[in-house]
């Protein structure tokens, strides 16, 4: 087999050289009749490379990719123009295979980029620390509770109406055990008054903005509410390049960020991998959850960069660590961190007014069809409209063209009337038309 | 007039009085290797004798510290959270880590003094 | 105190420059790089046009300061990281011998069937029509997790071992709940564990009680089962264990806490053991995590992603989270909600949002279809085979606790066999850095002193194992004959020498700073 460098003489030579008749009596401690043969496993035998890529290729025909076709789908992943250079430095070996840097003298390259990612995301966020990334934005959300959680010494949390539902799943799953789960409800295009939810029992209020409908939140009473209460703000980003046009949760006085990443460097890939970004105050440093990377020198006084402060992490403080989490996201954290290089600055700020620019076409456009609302007064590329007829049916309806216009708020438990659609600098003018065109087609 | 003792936990209890100074001994601080952080108990916090109360950490390891004796927390040694290099350098004098109001006078006599603490490491 | 000693020497210790001094401070092919922040000045590495948008639409929350990101153009961009990865170890680069961590080869074909625009490009919530392939892999990739456990679900969503082993305990805790034990909260664990394990095992919601391993490397399964009671509900163990060993009262311990009510969660982090040779679901287990991008070959990028679905048992099936993966006359499709899922599953909730890993699904359906049965089997024996053979080899000047008996896929050695010769495991792993090796898994687990734990998986020719083996013989005799020059100050070859983890700790510099905002702070 391809991927096996012993061969059957070297079987021989080392069994030999073990001591040891044949490869069995190596499982010795395998109960009898566990020791399971060949055909207990229905499964094929081994390929070629031209066979597998044949299977797999023909899998992937089966599904319609956004570049193949108009597509607006958005709700918490988001299509971008990815450089081609992003994708071609993550597939250096170096990258690729390597491992988490435990040993940092051969993983300086690791760490330094770490290090880099740590300092764009607090940038970023307008916060003081950011750790070397968690799983996605979900799991950031769903950590930043039971942060809050521990560092107020309480369980109350308080989830925006206008936080991605399944990221609001996330947080119940693992911190309900801890205590109130409050899921505040809301319009669709509207806040929700959050601030009179707030008392002495509230750990965190978590806002997310722009939040699921596409509207972009105020945070700041928000926050003063929470900690007149003794209470932290979780501020959630699911859209990152917004970041690149709007005020930062950092100047809003958020004490915790979770965010979402994936919108750089990083394809969609049918929901993951992706790369959660967690930042927050140096005061709550000790309590942060996931890898940090931190600067130091080594024995001939050269500067270097160490994973640090682990003993929050569960490999060494065990049942009383910060976290569980070991792994993060590795790969997807360099492509951001690359993809953000090359925008620096003046690339982000005019990536994102672009992204405004074609949303504010794009609801323009749409708002002139027959009985089709816009639902959010302010967004930054994504918005809420509210349809005349069923938005999944709709949805499914313009599938069936190749035209993938965007997400149904019933398919994340909302109305059945509102669509939620996203514009990127991806969307074309022939996109737009073609949606337009569809709807009205599908509407009448 | 102080007096110091010592226990298998490898704490250090000095007594003034009622009011107890406590800290890790030489020997730990030894094993321990460089303390980067120390996390300290709050003024007020009522301890009782074996309980934890303070968190001692190096790079790779994370110790607890139990009360020798039980009281109630007077004060901690705030030098420690810009310079933890104290209890390496100074783990009997200035890496001090809290003092406490003895409850229980008792408690103090029952633990070792130097000599027996000294016979009890050389076996370690 | 409890006195942890695991304190190691952290700080760098003094070393002169050896090395001889060019003018730019680079080395032949090594090349010192600085920060982005330190290279940027100004220029951009993308080509958008300059829109203006109006505050109109903008809710009054327009940007009102810089961010701060440095800007350079793209060839400086692909300068810079390129010189950073010239610093790093990889397996492609050499054998990486980390215990538990299974650095196998990392086949190329998985990189170009995951960036299939039908899977690179898809989006999670597309609908469901245009989404059938990707559905379709899922489903296969769950027969082969299924079929290569013997157990009869998994649940594919979590995002990594550790967030599987949280996804297993969540189930029992509601499986538990379900029937009215909700009070057995005690979960026994072996000292040998993975941190993860307690770790997930409190975040859970559950309290840790150890269980010790007995001087054969072995879990006491005399003392799990005296701690069974009415109030267990669950053992964690891992097996093959973290001391390489299979554990050969599995089926006992699993017999036990099944009658004692509990259930069985198995770390299935050394899977790449048994493989194909053995299914963990004939030994009784109900919950095990698969490393993704450990057993079954998706890269480990640095630390990252990875992905951990995990197989259950007919008891805890129906407890599987959120998003269900249903297949019927139209084709398959996600049950995303609670109310929407069949009357016999109840969901304990959500792991994530979206569906899970599907990057790395499709990377590990790549490895399964090129192995089929016959490759996994392969890898496994291939794996057993090299670990015994580096046992073998190494046994008689290296000290191996356990070393009477065969191993499994890595093979565990401590420190005493440098017991009085001044070197300790941690020079021994920085020397082995300047012979062109990746240290072995140090100081883990933790039953036995100065652990070295390796696995050198089934990727590696009898040369490169041979290469290996006499590279660490000299090392230890050299260790064992007072001759510790090596030792001294290792790494000296690397790009950096050892370096100060105590400094990094005590004053934490977790990202840069601008001159004058550094300044300020000092």
């Amino acid at each position: 087999m391809r991927y096996h460098p012993l061969t059957a003489e070297d079987h021989r030579a080392m069994l030999a050289k073990i001591g040891t008749p044949d490869i069995d009596a190596l499982f010795r401690d395998v109960p009898q009749g566990a020791l399971a043969p060949l055909s207990a496993f229905d499964l094929p035998d081994t390929q070629g490379e031209m066979e597998v890529e044949r299977a797999l290729s023909r899998m992937a025909a089966k599904n319609i990719a956004s570049g193949s076709a108009p597509s607006f789908c958005g709700a918490g992943a988001y299509k971008h123009h990815v450089p081609a250079s992003v994708d071609h430095l993550i597939q250096r070996s170096e990258f690729l295979t390597s491992y988490t840097p435990y040993q940092p003298e051969i993983a300086q390259g690791t760490l330094q980029y770490l290090f880099e990612f740590q300092t764009q995301v607090a940038l970023l966020t307008g916060m003081e620390v950011a750790n070397a990334s968690l799983y996605d934005g979900s799991t950031a959300t769903a950590e930043a509770v039971l942060m809050a959680q521990r560092v107020t010494k309480r369980g109350k949390a308080i989830l925006s109406g206008g936080l991605h539902p399944h990221y609001a799943e996330t947080v119940e799953t693992v911190a309900a055990l801890f205590g109130e789960m409050k899921r505040a409800p809301v319009t669709a295009g509207s806040a929700e008054d959050l601030i009179a939810l707030i008392d002495e029992d509230t750990a965190c209020v978590v806002v997310q903005s722009p939040d699921v409908y596409g509207l972009i939140r105020n945070l700041r009473p928000i926050a003063d509410a929470a900690h007149a209460k003794g209470a932290l703000l979780i501020a959630v980003v699911t859209e990152i390049v917004s970041l690149g046009l709007l005020e930062p949760p950092g100047a809003q006085e958020a004490d915790i960020v979770a965010a979402e990443g994936q919108s750089i460097g990083n394809g969609l890939n049918f929901g993951g991998p992706y790369v959660g970004l967690f930042a927050t105050r140096e005061k709550f440093l000790r309590q942060m959850p996931g890898r940090l990377t931190g600067e130091t020198v080594d024995a001939e006084g050269r500067r270097g960069f160490v994973l640090t402060l682990s003993t929050r992490e569960q490999h060494i403080r065990r049942e009383k660590a910060t976290s569980n989490i070991c792994t993060n996201s590795g790969l997807c954290t360099l492509a951001f961190t690359i993809h953000m290089t090359l925008l620096g600055e003046e690339g982000l700020s005019r990536l994102a007014r672009l992204n405004h620019a074609k949303a504010v076409a794009l609801a323009d456009r749409l708002t002139k069809l027959k009985d089709v609302e816009l639902v959010t007064p302010a967004f930054f590329n994504e918005f809420t409209l509210r349809l005349p007829k069923p938005a999944a049916a709709v949805v499914d309806a313009l599938a069936l063209k190749d035209i993938l216009a965007g997400v149904p708020a019933s398919r994340l438990g909302g109305a059945e009337d509102l669509l939620i659609v996203a514009a990127t600098e991806t969307t074309t003018d022939d996109d737009m038309a073609a949606l337009e065109a569809g709807l009205a087609e599908v509407l009448s | 007039m102080s007096e110091t003792r010592y226990t298998d936990q490898h704490e250090w209890v000095r007594l003034e009085g009622d009011s107890a100074t406590i800290g890790i001994t030489k020997f730990a601080a030894e094993q321990l290797g460089d303390v980067v952080y120390v996390e300290l108990p709050a003024k007020g916090k009522a301890v009782k004798a074996g309980a934890e109360a303070a968190v001692v950490e190096s790079v790779k390891a994370a110790s607890e510290v139990y009360a020798p004796v039980g009281g109630e927390v007077t004060g901690a040694n705030d030098a420690l959270s810009t310079e933890p290099s104290k209890v390496n350098d100074d783990p009997e004098g200035a890496g001090w880590f809290f003092k406490l109001k003895l409850a229980d006078a008792t408690e103090f006599s029952k633990l070792m003094d130097a000599a027996e603490y000294a016979e009890f490491t050389k076996g370690l | 105190m409890s006195l942890n000693n695991q304190g190691r020497p952290t700080s760098a210790g003094y070393a002169g420059t050896g090395a001889i001094a060019t003018i730019s401070g680079d080395r032949g092919l090594d090349h010192e790089e600085p920060l982005i922040f330190e290279l940027a000045h100004g220029a951009v590495g993308v080509d958008f046009p300059d829109v203006k948008v109006s505050d109109e639409r903008l809710g009054g929350m327009r940007r009102k300061g810089v961010i701060g990101l440095p800007g350079i153009s793209e060839p400086e961009a692909v300068r810079h990281y390129v010189r950073l990865s010239r610093m790093n170890y990889a397996i492609d680069a050499g054998l990486y011998p980390l215990g538990s961590c299974t650095m196998k080869h990392n086949p190329r074909l998985n990189e170009k069937m995951a960036r299939l625009p039908g899977f690179g490009d898809l989006h999670p919530l597309a609908p469901t029509a245009a989404t059938q392939g990707a559905l379709a892999l899922i489903s296969e990739l769950m027969k082969w997790l299924t079929t290569l456990t013997g157990m009869p679900a998994v649940a594919m969503s979590p995002k990594a071992g550790a967030h599987g082993e949280l996804c297993g305990l969540l189930a029992i805790r509601a499986a538990l709940q379900a029937r009215g034990d909700g009070h057995r909260t005690r979960i026994l664990v072996p000292e040998s564990a993975h941190g993860t394990n307690p770790a997930t095992a409190a975040f859970a919601g559950f309290t840790v009680d150890e269980v010790p391993a007995m001087p054969d490397g072995h879990v006491d399964a005399d003392a799990l089962e005296a701690k069974l009671g009415p109030d267990v509900a669950a053992i964690m163990l891992t097996n093959p264990n973290t001391c390489g060993l299979f554990e050969p009262r599995v089926k006992e311990m699993a017999d036990a806490v099944h009658k004692a009510g509990g259930y069985f969660y198995c770390d299935g982090a050394n899977f790449n053991a048994i493989a194909g040779k053995v299914r963990p679901g004939d030994l009784g287990i109900d919950a095990m995590h698969i490393n993704l991008h450990k057993t079954f070959s998706t890269p480990h990028g640095g630390g990252g992603p990875g992905a951990g679905p995990v197989v259950l048992s007919e008891r805890l099936a129906p407890f599987a989270p959120l998003p269900l993966l249903v297949a019927d006359a139209n084709g398959f499709r996600l049950v995303e909600h609670r109310e929407e899922a069949p009357a016999s599953a109840k969901p304990f909730g959500r792991m994530c949002a979206f569906h899970g890993q599907m990057g790395m699904f499709v990377r590990a359906l790549s490895y399964m279809l090129s192995h089929g049965r016959d490759g996994v089997r392969q890898s496994s024996e291939d794996a057993v085979l090299s670990a015994n053979y580096i046992l073998a080899s190494l046994k008689d000047v290296m000290s191996a606790p356990f070393g009477d008996g065969p191993c499994m896929h890595e093979a565990l050695f401590d420190d005493s066999f440098l017991e009085g010769s001044g070197v300790t495991t941690l020079d021994f792993a920085k020397a082995m850095i300047d012979e062109g090796y990746h240290p072995m898994t140090m100081y883990f687990p933790l039953v036995v002193h100065g652990a070295m734990l390796i696995e050198p998986t089934e990727s590696e020719s009898r040369e490169s194992l041979d290469c290996f083996i006499h590279v660490l013989r000299e090392l230890a005799l050299e260790a064992k004959a007072g001759k510790t020059e090596r030792f001294d100050g290792a790494p000296r070859l690397a790009p950096r020498r050892r370096l100060d983890e105590t400094l990094a700790a005590r004053k934490p510099v977790l990202r840069w700073k601008p001159p004058p905002l550094r300044e300020a702070a000092e």
